[in-house]
């Protein structure tokens, strides 16, 4: 049975105004096949009845938005940043951050937590250089329940097949019955909490690198200008944003400006002082 | 994608070298499945049931630049297949990837002991190929 067009609208106009996902007419299954598991476990027969329900059991409204979000994440997903990452940038900002030899980086929606540790598996393995230094990983995310899986870090099979090399998995991980977990030494360079894009944000440091990927496809135009303001103002002189690799500042005014290279892109602040320049 | 992007995809795709592998498994089934996966890759695709077929094709055809090696077959099993390819110098440019039901730690470190350059764990999905083509070097030529 379909879902009624009444409880579609309530998710739609509830997910819009709460995580700012734009959540298309015609995506009535999306809404069934995911909140399908929620209603079940509240002893739902129907989703129509958990719909009800949040008017006056307000704890569901969370996991029904939570559950609307989308998590498809992978180890060192779209390769190419990292591997800009790794020849290009950070040698330059180890160069920028010398004398004061600290680093900070936030992947803005990091899900299960691959994106996070791909970070902190390229800087252990290819600059040592910064056991001296502090650097601190922020990995956020909206949903409270997927954070407390990328905390665990552990991970299927499936999960370290993709993206991952079988030396790093060797180096970084061990068995856990069914599961991979990853090493103490990597799981401790990363720090989880929780962070809504279209909310108030915390107090946040300046960043050096800034991961927003496959985030902003599910905002409108108004919202991927608002979120992408207020990162800007956190991004530090010299540092970089990277999109996702669909998503771009096309047809949003910021004042982002595109750095292009070989085989890759990000973006920085626009500074008319800026010194940075994109090599091919 | 509209037709401009796909003939300009395809000129592209031909102007290159077509790249070779080797899928070498005891079942018919996998191998199709690796060859389907491959092809889609623009790889050109062939096959060997077993590691003793295996060196045997090899010996006598162009090395390719990638082998996919199941470890359980009859005859020489994969890791003995790559333990021999490893032993001559001439084969050191071909990327050999162990695509295994072995999930094992200890197995994954020896099969890269012996010489394999990547590690594969069945089941697994046309995506988790790709992603191992990339890390490889060998994504370049992926449509």
């Amino acid at each position: 049975m379909s879902l009624e067009q009444a409880a579609f609208e309530r998710v739609q106009r509830l997910v819009y105004s709460l995580a700012g996902i734009v959540l298309e007419n015609g995506k009535e299954y999306l809404v069934e096949a995911r909140l399908a598991p929620i209603a079940k476990t509240h002893g739902f027969t129907r989703i129509e009845e958990l719909i009800a329900q949040l008017d006056i059991k307000p704890d569901l409204i969370a996991q029904v938005v939570e559950a609307m979000t989308t998590n498809e994440t992978s180890f060192f997903r779209d390769h190419r940043p990292f591997e800009l990452i790794r020849t290009k940038i950070m040698p330059e900002l180890l160069l920028k951050r010398e004398e004061r030899r600290t680093l900070d980086i936030w992947c803005a929606a990091c899900s299960s937590g691959q994106e996070p540790y791909s970070v902190a598996m390229l800087l252990h393995d290819n600059f040592p250089e910064l056991a001296s230094w502090r650097v601190r990983i922020l990995a956020t995310d909206i949903s409270s329940a997927i954070l407390e899986r990328a905390r665990c870090a552990r991970f299927s099979q499936l999960e370290v097949n993709r993206g991952l090399g079988a030396a790093q998995l060797v180096k970084h991980f061990h068995r856990e019955g069914l599961q991979w977990e990853l090493k103490p030494e990597l799981r401790n360079m990363v720090n989880f909490t929780q962070l809504n894009l279209i909310a108030n944000w915390p107090i946040l440091p300046t960043f050096d690198l800034v991961f927003l990927r496959n985030v902003m496809i599910y905002f409108d135009v108004e919202t991927k200008r608002k979120v992408l303001a207020k990162l800007s103002e956190r991004v530090a002189q010299g540092g970089y944003i990277f999109l996702g690799g669909g998503e771009s500042t096309l047809n949003i005014d910021t004042n982002l400006e595109r750095v292009e290279f070989e085989n890759s892109a990000c973006y920085r602040v626009a500074s008319p002082s800026s010194n940075i320049a994109a090599r091919p | 994608m509209d037709q401009s992007a796909s003939n300009s995809s395809e000129s592209v795709q031909k102007s290159k070298t077509q790249l070779r592998a080797l899928v070498v498994d005891d079942s018919r089934s996998m191998r199709a499945i690796l060859r389907r996966a491959l092809e889609q890759c623009g790889f050109e695709v062939l096959e060997a049931v077993n590691g003793r077929d295996a060196v045997e094709r090899l010996a006598m055809m162009r090395i390719p630049d990638l082998a996919l090696v199941d470890w359980n077959m009859p005859e020489m099993t994969g890791i003995e297949f790559v333990i021999a390819i490893r032993s001559d110098k001439n084969y050191n440019a071909m990327r050999i990837v162990m695509v295994t039901t072995e999930t094992e730690m200890e197995q994954v470190e020896r099969a890269l002991k012996a010489g394999a350059n990547e590690y594969v764990m069945k089941p697994f999905t046309r995506e988790v190929l790709v992603d191992k083509l990339t890390l490889l070097g060998l994504g370049d030529q992926l449509p």
